[in-house]
């Protein structure tokens, strides 16, 4: 069946359409991973500046903002908002799972495309509706949505509370076409890896960031379903005046947050594991290292994302639940320490006796290790019931979560792009300037968010928009000074990185097919890959699992999956 | 280490304080194990010239132990952290010790009321004492409040007091504190509640005994008429 599906494909694509159109009305996979990763890439950047825009508010209450104006309260919260929308699902989910699932998938496992190369295209089209709207909702009357990214009721559900009536209804469509979106990409995902494999190719023979795309795919599917009926539910309180969260009706505000959490925690996996996938294909690569434990590093993966079904409610302990119920939650919450703490043991565990080289994609990996422990470990004070009542939505939570996001989300995609890159666009990205780039992006981070952590442990909460308002808080604005000067520095040194990326794709040397000696089948075939990926009579035949480095009855220090004994 | 950034005012501030520096002690450990390990590993696996990397799978049993037995201990380090939030939970939140007086606390866009019961100590009377954004109570009393909002959500705390609880509309949530030092502390609304949250700040006066007495003595004749 995939073989037919391929021709067709194949066929299909010497009709279509030619010239610029080629790019905005493609079926090819890595086309549609393209438009994903730029369009995340854009509203990354949109989300960056965003956050400029807050922190200076933030550390000089009241200024006239440079290049956007005086921030107002409304302002102030429709920022944050947008913000932490944009990012987690405009930017790691595009980037992470769509751009890099769609590239990565079909070329790992030596397909030539997707199953549903239709479903794929349209998958990004409605997500470009949703990014459109999105953007769109910051310049309607009232001001985009400012409830916070978590958009609780009764705030989200009534304009007489929000007084953004436009900006609230546009957020919440954008939000469930971005889903919609998922959906289609989710489904093709799933069944390409299962139905496309290379001959030869068993379940363990697959590359793990494959395998971990997949796994984040079907657990967003099982979570994602209640959200969407809660969207539903809280569209019409906005819309046709119903109160499904409306207390003095009979509805339940609280109802929303489990229905948002049981999503929103298993979210937080789904962006993980494609990050962790993408590091261990890099440090596989560049320590010279078979895996250690490829077996317990899907095992755990899985065992990770079915625990992330049970903890939800620890985003709520102090929220109005039954005080007992804190109790179960703090158990599940605190186990899933396991099964991550694994993870990271693993890869560890793989530098040992490797012979590592620094590139620019392998800093951005370690990276991700290394910062990705803090968001670990600090999650644990916010897990346990006893210290959330005080730690509950301060900037210690704030600067937990960008301790993971921010690993996930940037480093993960700049380790992923920087790795990938020569197979996209077939040349070599500047290694000086990307490491200037990475030093200029991964110190800074740690200059904006150590220093919440500190405002979270005295006090502060989050989204207070001018914290002179209470004077406990007063002595510690100079934190948040240095955060912002931090922030500063790192946008900055985001220039380095586009010009490399620019001048790259058109100027950079030729890579060549396999520039950085690794085994996975996306290497066999010419940089950048012609359309249906290989010749239709060469597509490869596997022989061996994905991580043969140095074994020691081959004198070359790797070994290519598609390569006969 | 949480107490020199900001005091302890109630009485349960220190336990709340000392979970935190259990888990800041057990997860600091493996944190830095883990960080100093893995730099060890990068540093002493660096490539070098004609120096081939290992062939390892980790499926042999002497060496999945690597990772069997931090596991373990990770789930060891996790039952202690469990038993302590637990601990804290349950005196925090879970019980409700017997109150010498009770407050009503309403949240509203974007202001906190305050009702004080007056000279009988009874809410609900036509002596209660109502404020806005001020509240009083005493330094050596077990307060129980009873928590509501009028529109959205919001959430009370008060940072010195390390206490916070959601309020939601439609319900009553009793809580309980016991301040243990006098002064003039911050009420924060730590739950987005429109353009107005960050505004919505309180403040806390702990009086002495006799202070206490006489404000309420004063404010309650006022309002009783």
């Amino acid at each position: 069946m995939a073989q037919a599906t391929a021709a067709e494909t194949h066929a299909h694509q010497h009709h279509g359409p030619q010239g610029i159109l080629k790019y905005v009305w493609s079926t090819d996979h890595k086309i549609i991973a393209m438009q994903y990763l730029f369009t995340g890439m854009f509203m990354g950047a949109v989300g960056g500046l965003m956050a400029y825009v807050f922190r200076m508010q933030l550390a000089f209450p009241g200024i006239s903002v440079p290049g956007y104006g005086v921030v107002s309260p409304g302002e102030y919260n429709s920022l944050v908002t947008s913000h932490g929308s944009i990012m987690i699902f405009w930017v790691a989910m595009p980037v992470l799972i769509a751009a890099f699932g769609n590239y990565l998938i079909p070329l790992m496992i030596g397909a030539d495309d997707m199953v549903f190369p239709r479903v794929n295209r349209l998958s990004y089209q409605v997500f470009l509706v949703s990014a459109i709207l999105i953007l769109a909702s910051q310049f309607v009357g009232g001001g985009a949505f400012g409830g916070a990214w978590t958009s609780y009721p009764p705030l989200s559900a009534n304009a007489e509370y929000n007084l953004t009536p436009a900006g609230a209804t546009l957020w919440l469509l954008a939000v469930a076409l971005e889903f919609v979106a998922f959906l289609l990409g989710g489904i093709n995902f799933i069944v390409t890896l299962m139905n496309s494999r290379a001959p030869g190719m068993k379940a363990y023979d697959i590359p793990l960031v494959a395998w971990m795309i997949v796994i984040a795919s079907i657990l967003f599917m099982l979570s994602v379903g209640p959200l969407i009926a809660g969207a539903v539910m809280l569209l019409f309180d906005q819309t046709l005046g119903t109160g499904f969260y409306d207390p003095a009706r009979g509805g339940d505000p609280i109802l929303w947050q489990h229905l948002f959490w049981f999503f929103g925690h298993p979210e937080v996996y789904v962006v993980l594991l494609p990050a962790i996938g993408i590091v261990i294909e890099i440090v596989a690569t560049f320590a010279r290292k078979k895996l250690f434990g490829y077996k317990i590093m899907l095992y755990t993966a899985v065992a990770t994302g079915v625990l992330s079904f049970f903890v939800w409610a620890h985003h709520q302990f102090i929220a109005g639940i039954d005080p007992r119920m804190a109790n179960v939650f703090t158990v599940t919450t605190l186990l899933i320490s396991v099964p991550i703490a694994e993870l990271l043991f693993v890869i560890i565990a793989t530098l040992y006796g490797g012979s590592i080289t620094f590139t620019t994609p392998m800093l951005w990996a370690l990276a991700f290790i290394a910062e990705f422990l803090i968001g670990g470990v600090t999650g644990i004070f916010l897990g346990a019931s006893g210290s959330d009542i005080y730690l509950h939505d301060t900037y210690f939570v704030l600067a937990h979560f960008h301790y993971t996001f921010f690993p996930i989300a940037i480093i993960g995609a700049f380790a992923a792009l920087t790795y990938w890159f020569p197979k996209m666009f077939g040349r070599m990205m500047s290694e000086r300037l990307g490491k200037i780039h990475f030093w200029g992006t991964v110190i800074p981070f740690n200059f904006i968010f150590i220093p919440l952590f500190v405002l979270g442990l005295a006090g502060h909460h989050r989204r207070i928009y001018n914290f002179n308002n209470f004077p406990e808080l007063v002595p510690y604005r100079y934190l948040d000074v240095m955060a912002t000067a931090a922030l500063i520095v790192m946008l900055l040194f985001q220039i380095p990185f586009f010009w490399n990326l620019l001048h790259s794709i058109r100027k950079g040397p030729a890579a060549g097919r396999n520039p950085w000696r690794s085994n996975t089948l996306e290497w066999t075939t010419d940089s950048p890959p012609p359309h249906g990926n290989w010749p239709v009579d060469e597509l490869p035949k596997v022989y061996r699992g994905p991580y043969e480095y140095a074994h020691p009855d081959r004198a070359e220090d790797y070994w290519p999956q598609n390569l006969p004994s | 280490m949480v107490e020199r950034l900001i005091q302890q005012a109630s009485s349960f501030a220190h336990s709340i304080d000392g979970l935190i520096l259990l888990i800041m002690v057990l997860v600091g450990f493996w944190f830095l194990l883990a960080e100093v390990v893995f730099f060890w590993l990068i540093w002493r696996f660096r490539a070098k010239p004609g120096v081939k990397s290992e062939y390892i799978t980790g499926k042999e049993k002497h060496l999945k132990r690597w990772i069997t037995i931090p596991h373990a201990l990770v789930l060891v380090c996790d039952v202690f952290i469990i038993v302590g939030a637990v601990q804290v939970w349950y005196n925090v939140k879970q019980q409700l010790p017997p109150a010498d007086t009770t407050v009503r606390i309403i949240g509203q866009q974007w202001a906190w009321v305050f009702q004080h019961p007056g000279l009988d100590n009874q809410l609900d009377t036509g002596d209660d004492i109502w404020t806005t954004d001020d509240l009083y109570v005493s330094d050596d009393k077990t307060y129980h409040f009873q928590l509501t909002s009028r529109d959205v959500l919001h959430s009370f705390s008060v940072p010195v007091f390390r206490l916070k609880q959601d309020a939601v509309p439609g319900r009553t949530i009793t809580g309980w504190f016991h301040p243990t030092v006098a002064g003039t502390f911050d009420i924060q609304c730590a739950e987005i509640c429109g353009i107005g949250h960050g505004v919505m700040a309180g403040r806390i006066h702990v009086q002495a005994t006799d202070e206490h007495a006489a404000w309420i003595a004063l404010n309650s004749s006022h309002t009783a008429q």
